[in-house]
């Protein structure tokens, strides 16, 4: 395909010339992993294939365009009509998301339009419809934006399955990734299918570096509030200022405090996960619209929404991950050819470390990634029942189909039985269910034994399991306006006139009604408690590494500011060091529990593991373990008494004896259970809004991995949450690097909380032991009611 | 560790698995068993749960008559999931409870989920009156014994199935491994019950006060 000349001109007259990629895009055969910069015209370089295909007219849906994100979808929309409106081509293009209207859902399938954008969930729910091969029999094109960020969770291999699907029912079909910058190209392009990799311009280096500020960073604490002036001074200077905080409760803090200091009354926004609908599309609307000149957001907006006049981005708190950070920096100044210009905000001490070493990675241009697993089984459960829903299939093709999908190309027929067998009777040793099964094997096809049940399953549609979410409102005598969403558990926690911070507003809360939380303003009132947990973002490993070698080294101890050296100098005199080579660890009281830091920098799933396994034996030595909190540097451990000897639990043979006994219920294994349990449909996933019965319906799905630990040891489920928690949680390898590079052990006991440990104590992703430690605590707290009450 | 607890001028003891033992009357009193479950959901199109909870129910059951001197169960309502579940029930389990049963007087109180009754086993009543206690599947007119709401409670932010023991209410918690629960400061229990106890279930019987219209965190 060369680029015809209508194009060409339309080009000229905004007096752009195509870049090589999106030419070398066109030119390209079969399917294609293009990797470019923001900015890089990479989401023109997908469609532009397509558009000059349909610039003499076509019919029916010609190109699906699959997007993380249905913020992505809007903005794409958006940005197409711009050349097919000015070249007056015949191409009707809509999206299709969760938030599309269902009158507007039902035509699109009786009457799909040329391009359809949408996300991967609601490709899923398409290809479950009966119609599905009449609405993508024309189907030639399909655009996976963002595919690097698809593919980092098990959206990625959801999508790849669907993928798969409609090359079944489109034959012939071309599919297109678009990337940023990664790690691994040629692993990316295998996830794809074996797709050849494509690489734009890297264009110039960007400019990036920390935020000066008047105040130093705190010894701890996540909101970098200490330095609002500087990013309000900052926000000042620039254009239009994107500031990205890595979780929502603190985008709601940070939010408010520059408010507070806002005495020009600049328009700034909010934009994060948990905010409701109408309120998210104002903040796109009017940032679209350049009224705005600074947006605090999260990962929400982490993808390539277009915001054209960004010429600054705020990184407020460690970036995490070096990729990450390459990624958001690509945001500033969406143009090819001028440097992007970034600067960071670390919250607290030890996130000035994780700074300093991440722009000495950027610098290096040393990124990093983590290499992919075979695709979940969970999400090939699921697919099957989808696939049931759009009619009966045959077993034989749908395991060639399944396999031809990358992250599934390894699959074994006995894996691909295992889990038809799952959805048609549930899998259980005990044949329970020959009556009821949900397939049935007729004339050689698969077929629902209910027909009915297809809605069941469409409403499970999707792999993010996040935790239950309440709505939260306006009381109705105050407007009733919606505000948000809060997880149930900080729902439950609440009493009224508690007062919180939701939309940057701070609310007291006056009651729970009907599974809405209605609140009502309490603008003068401090908000006592912070929101919602949000997600954790976890650093690379190759961070963790670079942070120790810098923290062992007071040779190099200079790029950091004065402070943090006197910080650094304070935990050298108050207990250990951490220095490669060396595994250090402290022991000391806080409140009336004892805590055990070990600075491991093994990540965190390698830190969580050996929480896992020090803590059982800690069980096992009557020191009472109450809870540890994995961080990606180090593990902290907190019980009733003090861990005195740790050398005699890190050795390696121990741990790895540990290891078999460490699937037994702990409350990471039941966590990973839920959420492939509710994946692979054996939980109904409980959907916002909908009202439950309170008692019969819900019991927890701990009680199903119980049973079924139990009674079934090698089912199915327990079989995938073992493999997702050895790769995801347990990654005992790196224990032993961890052990094996670090042969010294180098335990101090401390007055009390050190330096170093500070930033452990606020972590989120607590993990509660269940044990003597917790009954003695119920037991403590139960005494303490019943005396409060007079009744002991 | 059992609970003793005095409730209208009798004498009970709390057990950790969730039974109520009544010593001077010899009686196991035990609520919302919910016997198949799994079975009936299975039927109505939902999703095909682990079918083992007859039998771990059954099997804690077992634990509790072996543990007692019983001389009757009273089953306190909702023994079954819905009126087919009895046929249901796997020949196997059918004839455990058979064997439980030898030898022990076996009340059935009907719930709102069922009847009650395995055909053949024990007898039915909608609910009986003893030392001036009822005993009956929903709270009416104090005192009395029952069941149906599935009471928790929590503390140290746990939550477990409990008793909720009031001045004129006694409710038991689900014994079924099947069940969820209602936390005993939601509406309609925190006004039920009044000012009274919460007693958890777990590996001992914990203790914490019930202070009926306010919801505090423990």
């Amino acid at each position: 395909m060369i680029l015809p000349d209508k194009f060409r001109d339309w080009f000229a007259a905004r007096g752009w010339a195509p870049h090589p990629h999106q030419l070398a895009l066109l030119e390209a055969q079969g399917d294609t992993l293009l990797i470019a910069p923001t900015g890089g015209g990479k989401t023109l370089a997908g469609f532009l294939p397509s558009l000059v295909d349909l610039a003499g007219g076509g019919t029916g849906l010609h190109t699906l365009y699959i997007s993380p994100l249905k913020a992505l979808t809007a903005d794409i929309a958006r940005n197409l009509a711009a050349p097919v409106g000015e070249m007056g081509l015949p191409i009707r293009i809509e999206d299709r998301t969760g938030d599309t209207s269902s009158t507007k859902r039902a035509r699109q399938r009786v009457d799909p339009p040329n391009i359809l954008l949408t996300t991967p969930e609601s490709l899923a729910l398409l290809t479950s419809y009966p119609e599905a091969p009449k609405i993508f029999k024309d189907l030639k094109r399909v655009v996976v934006d963002e595919i690097h960020a698809l593919a980092e969770s098990k959206r990625g291999d959801q999508t790849m399955l669907g993928i798969a699907r409609l090359r079944s029912l489109a034959p012939g079909l071309t599919v297109t990734g678009l990337s940023a910058t990664v790690a691994d190209p040629a692993g990316l392009g295998a996830f794809m299918g074996g797709a050849t990799v494509l690489r734009a311009d890297p264009g110039p280096a960007a400019d990036i570096a920390l935020l000066p500020t008047s105040a130093p960073a705190p010894w701890a604490g996540g909101n970098a509030h200490y330095a609002v002036p500087d990013v309000m001074a900052a926000v000042e200077k620039a254009r239009m200022t994107l500031i990205f905080v890595n979780t929502r409760a603190q985008a709601e803090l940070f939010f408010q405090q520059l408010w507070e200091h806002n005495p020009q009354n600049l328009p700034i926004g909010l934009h994060h996960g948990s905010l409701a609908r109408e309120a998210r599309q104002r903040v796109e609307q009017a940032m679209a619209a350049g009224a705005l000149r600074a947006v605090v957001c999260t990962g929400s907006l982490d993808l390539g929404i277009d915001w054209g006049d960004v010429d600054l981005v705020l990184q407020i708190g460690a970036p995490k991950l070096v990729t990450r950070l390459v990624q958001r920096i690509g945001r500033s100044n969406h143009r090819y050819d001028a440097p992007s210009r970034a600067r960071l905000v670390p919250a607290n001490r030890f996130e000035v470390i994780e700074s300093v070493v991440a722009l000495e990675a950027v610098n290096k241009g040393d990124l990093d990634g983590e290499k992919r697993g075979p695709g979940p089984l969970d999400v090939l459960c699921q697919h099957i029942l989808l696939t049931a829903c759009a009619g009966p299939f045959d077993a034989e093709a749908l395991y060639a189909e399944f396999r031809s999908a990358g992250p599934y190309r390894t699959l074994t027929r006995e894996d691909f039985d295992a889990c038809l067998d799952f959805c048609a009777t549930g899998g259980y040793a005990l044949k329970a269910y020959d009556r009821w099964q949900r397939l049935m094997l007729r004339g050689g096809l698969w077929y629902l034994r209910d027909p009915r049940v297809a809605k069941l399953i469409r409403l499970n549609i999707g792999t993010i399991i996040d935790p239950e979410h309440l709505n939260v409102r306006m009381a109705r005598s105050r407007g009733g306006a919606p505000l948000g969403t809060v997880e149930e558990s900080f729902a439950a926690s609440l009493e009224p006139g508690d007062t919180f911070l939701i939309g940057g507003k701070v609310v007291a809360f006056e009651r729970l009604r009907e599974m809405v939380v209605e609140v009502g303003h309490a603008p003068h009132k401090q908000p006592r408690i912070a929101v919602f947990s949000g997600v954790k973002m976890a650093s690379s490993l190759q961070v963790s590494h670079r942070i120790q070698a810098l923290i062992g080294d007071p040779g190099r101890w200079d790029v950091l500011p004065s402070d943090l050296r006197d910080w650094l100098e304070t935990q050298r005199r108050l207990s250990v060091l951490p220095r490669p080579g060396v595994l250090a660890c402290e022991t000391f009281p806080r409140g009336d529990r004892w805590h055990f830091t070990l600075y491991g920098f093994a990540g965190r799933n390698a830190h969580q593991t050996l929480g896992l396994l020090l803590t059982r034996q800690m069980e096992a030595l009557g020191l009472g373990p109450l809870g540890f909190v994995p961080s990606d540097h180090a593990l902290m451990i907190w019980s009733v008494d003090p861990l005195t000897d740790p050398a005699r639990l890190l050795n390696a043979d121990t741990l790895r004896a540990g290891l078999d006994g460490w699937l037994s219920g702990n409350s990471l294994i039941k966590r990973t259970f839920r959420n492939v349990a509710t994946i692979a449909g054996l939980m109904q996933r409980n959907l916002p809004g909908q009202r439950r019965s309170g008692k019969q319906a819900t019991f927890s799905s701990d009680i199903i991995h119980d049973t079924l630990r139990r009674h079934d040891p090698d089912h199915l489920l327990l079989r995938i949450t073992r493999d997702e928690a050895r790769r995801g949680l347990v990654d005992f390898d790196r224990i032993e690097d961890m052990l094996r590079s670090n042969p010294l052990i180098d335990h101090a006991l401390a007055p009390h909380l050190t330096p170093l440990s500070a930033p452990l104590v606020l972590e989120i992703g607590r993990v509660s032991v269940e044990g003597e430690g917790r009954e003695r605590l119920m037991a403590r707290e139960a005494e303490r009611l019943m005396q409060e009450a007079g009744l002991a | 560790m059992t609970y003793p607890l005095s409730f209208a001028g009798q004498d009970f003891e709390a057990r950790p698995a969730g039974t109520l033992w009544w010593p001077a009357r010899r009686t196991l009193i035990v609520a919302d068993l919910h016997l198949g479950k799994s079975a009936t959901m299975a039927a109505r199109g939902g999703a095909l749960l682990p079918p083992h909870e007859d039998a771990d129910t059954l099997a804690r059951l077992e634990g509790e008559l072996a543990a007692l001197p019983v001389a009757r169960v009273l089953s306190l309502g909702d023994a079954f999931e819905d009126d087919r579940a009895p046929e249901a029930l796997s020949p196997a389990n059918r004839a455990r409870l058979g064997a439980m049963a030898q030898g022990l007087v076996w009340i059935w109180i009907s719930g709102n989920h069922d009847d009650g009754a395995l055909p053949g086993l024990g007898e039915t009543l909608s609910e009986i009156h003893e030392e001036g206690i009822a005993l009956r599947h929903i709270a009416g007119k104090g005192p009395d014994i029952s069941g149906h709401y599935h009471p928790k409670a929590r503390l140290a932010g746990r939550s477990r199935p409990a008793f909720l023991w009031g001045q004129s209410h006694l409710i038991l918690p689900a014994f079924g491994t099947y069940t969820g629960g209602l936390d005993c400061e939601a509406p309609p229990l925190a006004d039920l019950v009044g000012p009274g106890l919460a007693l958890l279930t777990g590996p001992r019987v914990m203790a914490r006060p019930l202070t009926p219209g306010t919801r505090r965190r423990a």
